[in-house]
């Protein structure tokens, strides 16, 4: 079977899965950014190749790189964050910061 | 299998595997290492689409910034007085049903519906120089704005990110 649309959607489906598994079930915050990242790769696996199989309109590329570029806007103001959290709670771990709760 | 699948194959393969190790890895140092290959094999990827300035960008922005950036994060927000860097996970067995749900609807609708797919796609020479274009005519006004949105972010990460102290010095 010659490699088509569907395989790259599929393996863009089976990336988006793993980053909503990767940011559910992680309690350390650096790792949920990671889930973020793996989110945001397949969304632009898929536009890439949605704008590969209609004849190379360009359309889909310009979409992808300013996902590039607010996902590493995203990773810098995120980590800035979770370094803040770390230097006040001394953890980073999502299901410890519960000071609201208190 | 013509040379062109046999790369799909391998790159798909690489970058699912290393996504597995990214989501399942207990140690967080494993987890930033294979998120590199997870980058690596989308760029491949990438390259497979003729999506050639994508992809070194995607090396660049991702690998050569967002990696590191993220293992900055693990550097500093853990004790590196224990060798080994894990951490837990939470919900486990929920998240996995329902991703699993997910995953199966996502397969089942991507596999059986019908995409306008174009028959005969044309080999391009090159993608740079139509980005470039673009860039400063139809998408001119995102570009700007995206421009603006970086300066932002990076003064807000500077912001955020010092320290708490020194603010009280300067005021």
């Amino acid at each position: 079977m010659t490699v088509g649309l569907t395989h790259f959607l599929l393996v863009a489906a089976i990336l988006f899965s793993l980053g909503i598994l990767a940011l559910a079930t992680r309690k350390n915050a650096v790792m949920m950014l990671m889930g973020v990242e793996l989110i945001l790769n397949s969304a632009n696996i898929n536009l890439v190749a949605f704008s590969r199989y209609q004849a190379m309109n360009l359309d889909g590329h310009l979409f992808a790189i300013f996902v590039i570029i607010l996902a590493a806007a995203e990773a810098a103001v995120a980590l800035a964050i979770v370094l803040q959290i770390f230097k006040q709670n001394q953890t980073v771990n999502a299901d410890q910061i519960n000071k609201l709760k208190e | 299998m013509s040379y062109t699948d046999a790369f799909f194959y391998f790159f798909a393969a690489l970058t699912v595997g290393s996504a597995l190790v990214v989501t399942f890895s207990r140690s967080v140092i494993y987890a930033a290492f294979a998120l590199l290959f997870t980058f690596l094999g989308v760029a491949g990827l990438y390259v497979l689409l003729q999506a050639d300035f994508l992809a070194v960008a995607q090396i660049m922005v991702y690998v050569g910034g967002i990696l590191i950036l993220l293992l900055f994060g693990v550097m500093l927000t853990t004790r590196v007085t224990n060798a080994e860097i894990t951490t837990g996970t939470v919900q486990g067995l929920p998240a996995t049903v329902v991703v699993g749900i997910l995953l199966g609807t996502l397969i089942l609708l991507v596999s059986r519906a019908t995409w306008n797919v174009q028959e005969s796609l044309p080999d391009v020479t090159g993608t740079t120089t139509e980005i470039g274009e673009r860039l400063l005519t139809t998408f001119l006004l995102p570009f700007e704005i995206a421009g603006i949105l970086l300066l932002v972010a990076i003064m807000g990460a500077a912001m955020i990110a010092r320290s708490t102290d020194k603010t009280k010095e300067a005021a």
